[in-house]
């Protein structure tokens, strides 16, 4: 029996965790429904570019163009005209409300300008107190209107002309041609639900033994630092596996996410993103004292992952310091692999970068993990 | 290699946010010999068990436990300690056999299967080995914890108040076998509260806020602390206890059923004031051998006198 490392005191200590994994039933069903449960939640609720948001309609002369121009507002899938008669102050209270994000407004003399031939204005006021709200419907606008009001005046043909003479802009929206949310969401919902279980099951490692009392008994006994790190992580890197399964299946069959990429590129990339996680749960542990302390540790680290990971915003459309931050935390680099193997189907060398940068995190993470491991009570 | 002791350790001291719970405890045991260790709660016993078996880490002092640095060779100790803790830190969400199976894997024992159900066997468990260390009875916790500690036959116990809760025919099986294992060569240091079990054990050591005030087998700390004692006995003994409270030589007065225990540690005095109370409340008096106990009521009253 070597000195260091020994099988046969790993396996103990591995099937001891197993047996209390499986008998604490609640934190394991848990640790396999709330994965799936936050993918249906989070999947079908977030959304970048919302449709079918609430409007009014301030028209006073209500006639033909008015009407050409909700309902072709209507098709473009981002108005849902609930106030189509109102009035001035009751869309003004309405939107101050947030009971409407829109409110389109149309002269009284609307209709007499169009067909005079003038350039009638057309107000819409957009609640951006969300940006994101107003704008992929503000975007759409100015063409969709114009459009409408020409084919009412029944002069399609001069309008597609007119249209043709000017600049063109062609926009290709690579891998992800419809811009649906969805398919950027859901591979980065896998790597934060990882994070969310990894971490804290493995923050409560140490301090649960602690607070039990059995860590006396522990460490009066010749298992060695890394022994028992290892005892306590490598059970959640089954736990992982199985959430990975899960995720990525439903992203499959539910949210119908490309799947370009080559699959075992992407679990090596789960591999050594879960690896590091775990570890990083088990560092929390040897610096916490309580299980309430572990606690804390973990939400005070997960808050500032999701923010600044580029899963919750654009992450080079941060600030170079809040980039460089974001450099520091495993999902940041776990999300570029996903989404380039997922949606761009890139191949080894172009995830390279970030998985030498997982792999470096879980050794140094391991490393002060052992280093900070208090073999005493003191 | 085999005169030298089991334990031999000099100078301990452990601080807790500046107080020194152990303070300068150098402490000899030989080996195959049981040693008690005994002192009022919160004395440094718990504390000083851990630091003789690597688990704290002393803020001075220095020795060897079966020869190795205490200091420098806490893996060591570990392979060849027993420790048995004094709060139950088994797992209770483990069976009793996996409990054990634990301990095996972590030793490494040659045949874990068959230690671990010949250890079932020993304890008369073997029927409720599938049942779940966290649903038993309290003496029935600490009975597994001593064979757990014991399955990989190690060279010294250190054993926290290992009887706690047990009852008293669990309790001499436990002591026969604690001398049939030292007999064997195995060196055992326990602590505990109870008298009967210091009078079993071959030498006792007290401790008394961090301090060890006596050391010996029980007759030379009986005859160091230097006590006499009376017996009175008779129908007004309550009266005579109230009467000899607080006077001049008498240093305890303890009723026992129908007697009264008076102790002190100046006999002439005691003499007197005894056979003055003896004469006034009618009780008859006779001189009686120093218990241990009341020598350690004398040596926490005189600690506690020292603290102040
Ligand atoms: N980790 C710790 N931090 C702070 N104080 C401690 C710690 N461990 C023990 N103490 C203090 O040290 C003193 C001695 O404790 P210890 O457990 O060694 O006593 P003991 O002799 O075993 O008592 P008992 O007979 O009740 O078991 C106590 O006052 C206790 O409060
Ligand atoms: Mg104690």
């Amino acid at each position: 029996m070597s000195r260091f490392f020994s099988f046969t005191r790993l396996r103990a200590l591995l099937s001891k965790e197993l047996i209390q994994m499986r008998r604490d039933r609640i934190t394991f069903a848990m640790m396999l429904g709330v994965p799936l449960m936050q993918l249906m939640l989070f999947g079908f609720a977030i959304n970048n570019d919302p449709k079918g948001l609430p409007a009014a309609l301030v028209a006073p002369t209500q006639d033909r163009y008015s009407r050409a121009i909700v309902t072709a507002l209507e098709l473009t899938g981002y108005y849902r005209f609930t106030h189509p008669h109102a009035s001035a102050a009751e869309a003004e209270a309405l939107i101050a409300r947030g009971d409407v994000s829109f409110v389109v407004t149309l002269p009284s003399d609307f209709g007499r300008r169009v067909d005079r031939g003038d350039h009638p204005a057309l107000l819409i006021e957009a609640d951006a107190t969300d940006p994101s709200v107003a704008s992929g419907a503000v975007s759409t606008l100015s063409t969709v209107a114009a459009e409408a009001l020409l084919r009412e005046k029944g002069i399609e043909a001069q309008a597609r002309e007119s249209a043709a003479q000017s600049l063109e802009v062609v926009v290709h929206r690579r891998y992800n041609p419809e811009g649906v949310t969805q398919y950027n969401i859901v591979p980065g919902l896998l790597g934060v639900i990882l994070q969310m279980t990894m971490v804290m099951m493995t923050a409560m490692a140490l301090t649960r033994e602690l607070e039990r009392g059995t860590m006396e008994n522990l460490l009066s006994m010749p298992a060695t630092p890394l022994e028992i790190m290892l005892g306590k992580v490598l059970p959640f890197l089954g736990v992982g596996a199985v959430q990975v399964v899960v995720v990525l299946v439903a992203a499959r069959a539910i949210f119908g996410v490309p799947f370009l990429g080559p699959l075992p590129l992407l679990l090596l990339g789960v591999f050594v993103f879960v690896s590091s996680l775990v570890i990083l749960g088990y560092l929390f542990s040897t610096v916490a004292r309580t299980q309430m302390q572990a606690m804390q540790l973990t939400f005070f680290y997960f808050l500032p992952s999701l923010l600044l990971s580029g899963f919750m915003f654009p992450f080079r459309g941060m600030p170079g310091w809040a980039q460089a931050l974001g450099e520091l935390f495993p999902l940041t680099h776990f999300l570029r692999i996903v989404r380039a193997v997922m949606l761009k189907g890139a191949d080894t060398a172009a995830v390279a970068q970030p998985m030498a940068a997982l792999t470096l995190f879980a050794i140094g993470f391991a490393a002060f993990a052992l280093l900070r491991f208090r073999r005493t009570l003191d | 290699m085999t005169d030298e002791p089991a334990i031999e350790v000099r100078g301990l001291v452990k601080r807790f946010g500046g107080r020194a719970v152990v303070d300068d405890v150098s402490l000899t045991v030989a080996k195959g010999e049981i040693a008690g260790f005994l002192g009022p709660n919160g004395s440094g016993k718990t504390t000083t068990i851990r630091l003789m078996c690597g688990l704290l880490t002393p803020d001075a002092g220095e020795g060897r436990v079966l020869g190795h640095d205490i200091l420098t060779e806490g893996r060591a100790i570990k392979r060849e300690v027993g420790y048995m803790t004094q709060r139950f830190s088994f797992y209770e969400d483990l069976t009793i056999e996996e409990n054990l199976r634990f301990v095996a894997g972590l030793y490494g024992l040659d045949d874990a299967r068959r230690a671990v159900s010949g250890t079932l066997a020993d304890l008369g468990l073997t029927s409720r080995r599938g049942q779940l260390a966290g649903s038993l009875s309290g003496g029935w916790k600490q009975r597994l914890a001593l064979a757990a500690c014991i399955m990989h036959r190690p060279q010294l116990l250190l054993l926290d108040e290992p009887t706690a809760g047990v009852d008293p025919k669990a309790r001499r099986d436990f002591w026969n076998e604690i001398h049939q294992l030292a007999s064997g060569g195995l060196t055992v240091l326990v602590s505990t509260h109870y008298m009967d079990e210091a009078e079993r054990c071959h030498r006792i050591n007290y401790i008394s806020y961090g301090k060890l005030v006596a050391k010996g087998t029980v007759s030379e700390v009986v005859r160091d602390a230097g006590l006499t004692t009376f017996v009175l006995s008779g129908r007004n003994v309550t009266r005579a206890a109230e009467r000899l409270e607080g006077m001049d030589g008498v240093d305890q007065v303890a009723p026992f059923g129908n007697t009264l225990h008076v102790v002190g540690k100046n006999a002439d005095l005691l003499r007197a004031a005894a056979e003055r109370v003896a004469k006034e409340t009618g009780c008859d008096l006779s001189p009686s051998e120093t218990s241990l106990e009341d020598v350690f009521i004398q040596l926490m009253g005189k600690a506690r006198d020292n603290m102040q």
